[in-house]
């Protein structure tokens, strides 16, 4: 039990029940939607931007616990933040779920509450669930059409 | 079928006395191992089936004493290869009470075989206009290629629904057979929902208007008895992998005049009588069908575990299986919250099921701590998944080497699962 509760940390179970930013955002700038199909996970992230600063994002979709509570903690964390800011801290969070550290530079953006998602490195098939939010994210900022999907 | 349906009389705890699980057990190495320092609770066999001795030393034999091609060399090795892999397509013949063995085509399995038919039966017969009808509850492997013809044709698929229970709606289904309707595309044993369908019955409406069927078996042939001529079917398919045999070998069965009309499906070694690069003629069944080098040692496994099928017997499986799948969905029913998806009348070794808040990946990470395999997600069935509005389910599926005990621990891991994440 050990493990799954490194997995299922009081942040995460809490952000699964009461996702924050649980909606869309009219005249967003940008949007995406992801797809898991491994487990049918499907999220819409919204982005609203002034100049390069996220001043608004938001999501709405299904998933599992650590999706949808990666999709919040996502949106709780990249509000405010700039546009390399919220590049530089994906780079950081993959490296943490995917168990190759978390980079720890001195100049680095803190990771803050997002270092919850730690116990995912002992659960490789659920780093998709994990990333997906952030894959939908940056797919929304280039503005690509097509839908991203973890496979 | 012919099979007793003595489920709630009282033969059937006699009969599970007989059955010795324990026994059976021993027959699978891996049944003894452990998960995350648990013994493992194998509940994903309608993925795929766990192996005993006699298939695993069946291939090993071949690969390590009679190692070689077949068809064609004059020596001994080759005809001992030669001799097995057609003795092991007679005990298919028999195993679906096939007419003749060249019926019996050896693919790579239920997948390939469905495609086969629509390449080739398929493309010959369904036109511009024309229809196929499929169920709701078909795998996505008797969807897509059912799907991609109709693209190439212009063709329309047709699907018949499924009731709340997971049962098809046999008075859609009629309707649905029209004077367009070319082919019948049909799973015997739903994957998600354990359903088991009425083929006979399905079968004959078809006929009724010259539609012949064919049925997706993958899910039936470890469970029931088949007797394709008893149902009449024109094709029938099932994978090696779930009855207990090797992966990468599947059959085809289909009634000789049918495959005999059948353009072949490959080209390639051994489907050619001659080859000139005027013309090619191809070979007699079943070897028109079988280009190029197959699957011999997986072919020579799937036989063996036919052997094994037919030595515990199908009706004793089926009717411990029975009792086991009642157990479980009782044990499974009692915990608040869950919700078992696929309650049809007729059912075979499937439990599906969703928790009020939990998500079945989430259900799947926690079981495997505790050493169950249990499939989570839309188990290749995306739109079944749409039609019970559910993202995905977790299944936990049986195979005769399961216990009421191993049901009791599934029970334990859900609570479990309740406890931490509820």
């Amino acid at each position: 039990m050990s493990d799954l509760r490194g997995l299922y940390q009081e942040v995460i179970l809490d952000h699964s029940k009461r996702p924050r930013n649980f909606r869309a955002i009219e005249g967003a700038d940008h949007h995406a939607e992801g797809y898991n199909p491994l487990c049918g996970d499907k999220i819409t992230i919204y982005v609203k931007l002034e100049n390069d600063r996220i001043i608004d994002v938001s999501f709405q979709g299904s998933g599992c616990a650590i999706s949808t509570s990666s999709a919040s903690l996502l949106t709780e964390t990249l509000k405010g933040k700039t546009l390399a800011e919220a590049d530089a801290l994906f780079e950081r969070f993959h490296a943490l779920v995917t168990g190759k550290g978390n980079g720890d530079k001195p100049d680095a953006v803190p990771l803050g509450k997002l270092a919850v998602f730690s116990g995912v490195a002992e659960f490789p098939v659920r780093v998709k669930c994990a990333t997906l939010a952030w894959h939908t994210l940056r797919s929304a900022l280039v503005g690509e059409e097509k839908a991203v999907s973890t496979e | 079928m012919g099979i007793a349906r003595d489920v709630l009389n009282g033969t059937r705890c006699e009969r599970s006395v007989r059955f010795d699980v324990e026994k059976i057990r021993q027959d699978f190495p891996v049944l003894s191992s452990s998960v995350h320092d648990k013994p493992l609770v194998y509940l994903d066999n309608a993925a795929t089936s766990q192996k005993p001795l006699a298939v695993i030393e069946a291939e090993s034999l071949f690969y390590s004493r009679d190692c070689s091609n077949i068809h064609r060399g004059v020596h001994e090795l080759s005809e001992r290869a030669t001799k097995c892999y057609e003795d092991s397509r007679a005990k298919v013949q028999q195993f679906l009470n096939a007419r003749e063995s060249r019926e019996i085509i050896f693919v790579r399995g239920t997948t390939e075989a469905i495609n086969l038919v629509a390449n080739t039966f398929g493309r010959k017969q369904v036109g511009a206009g024309d229809e196929v009808l499929i169920t709701a509850m078909e795998h996505h492997s008797n969807i897509v290629p059912w799907q991609m013809l109709c693209e190439e044709k212009g063709a329309r698929l047709r699907v018949a629904p499924v009731n709340d229970r997971g049962e098809i709606v046999f008075e859609e289904f009629e309707k649905l057979l029209g004077a367009r309707t070319r082919l019948v595309a049909l799973v015997h044993v739903s994957n998600v929902l354990g359903t088991i369908n009425p083929v006979h019955e399905m079968i004959e409406a078809a006929h009724r208007r010259n539609v012949p069927v064919l049925l997706d078996g993958a899910q039936a042939a470890p469970h029931l008895k088949v007797d394709v001529q008893a149902l009449d079917c024109d094709f029938y398919a099932f994978s090696g992998h779930k009855l207990y045999g090797p992966t990468g070998v599947g059959v085809l069965y289909g009634k000789a005049g049918l495959l005999e009309a059948m353009p072949p499906y490959q080209g390639g070694g051994d489907m050619i009588r001659s080859v000139t690069f005027e013309k090619t003629i191809y070979n007699t069944l079943p070897y028109k069908f079988e280009a190029g080098t197959p699957n011999i040692a997986g072919s020579i496994g799937l036989g063996a575990a036919v052997d094994y099928v037919n030595e515990i017997g199908l009706e004793s499986i089926r009717a411990y299986e029975d009792e086991l799948l009642a157990y479980g969905t009782r044990a499974l029913e009692e915990i608040p919250g869950l919700r078992i998806i696929g309650t049809a009348r007729e059912k075979a070794g499937v439990i599906s099921f969703v928790m009020e808040g939990i998500h079945p990946h989430d259900v799947g990470t926690v079981l495997d701590q505790e050493g169950i395999a249990v499939r989570t997600g839309h188990h290749c069935a995306q739109p079944l998944m749409e039609r019970f509005k559910v993202p995905a389910t977790t299944r936990a599926s049986l195979a005769f080497y399961n216990t009421a005990g191993e049901i009791d621990t599934l029970a334990a891991g859900i609570r479990k699962v309740k406890e931490l994440l509820g």
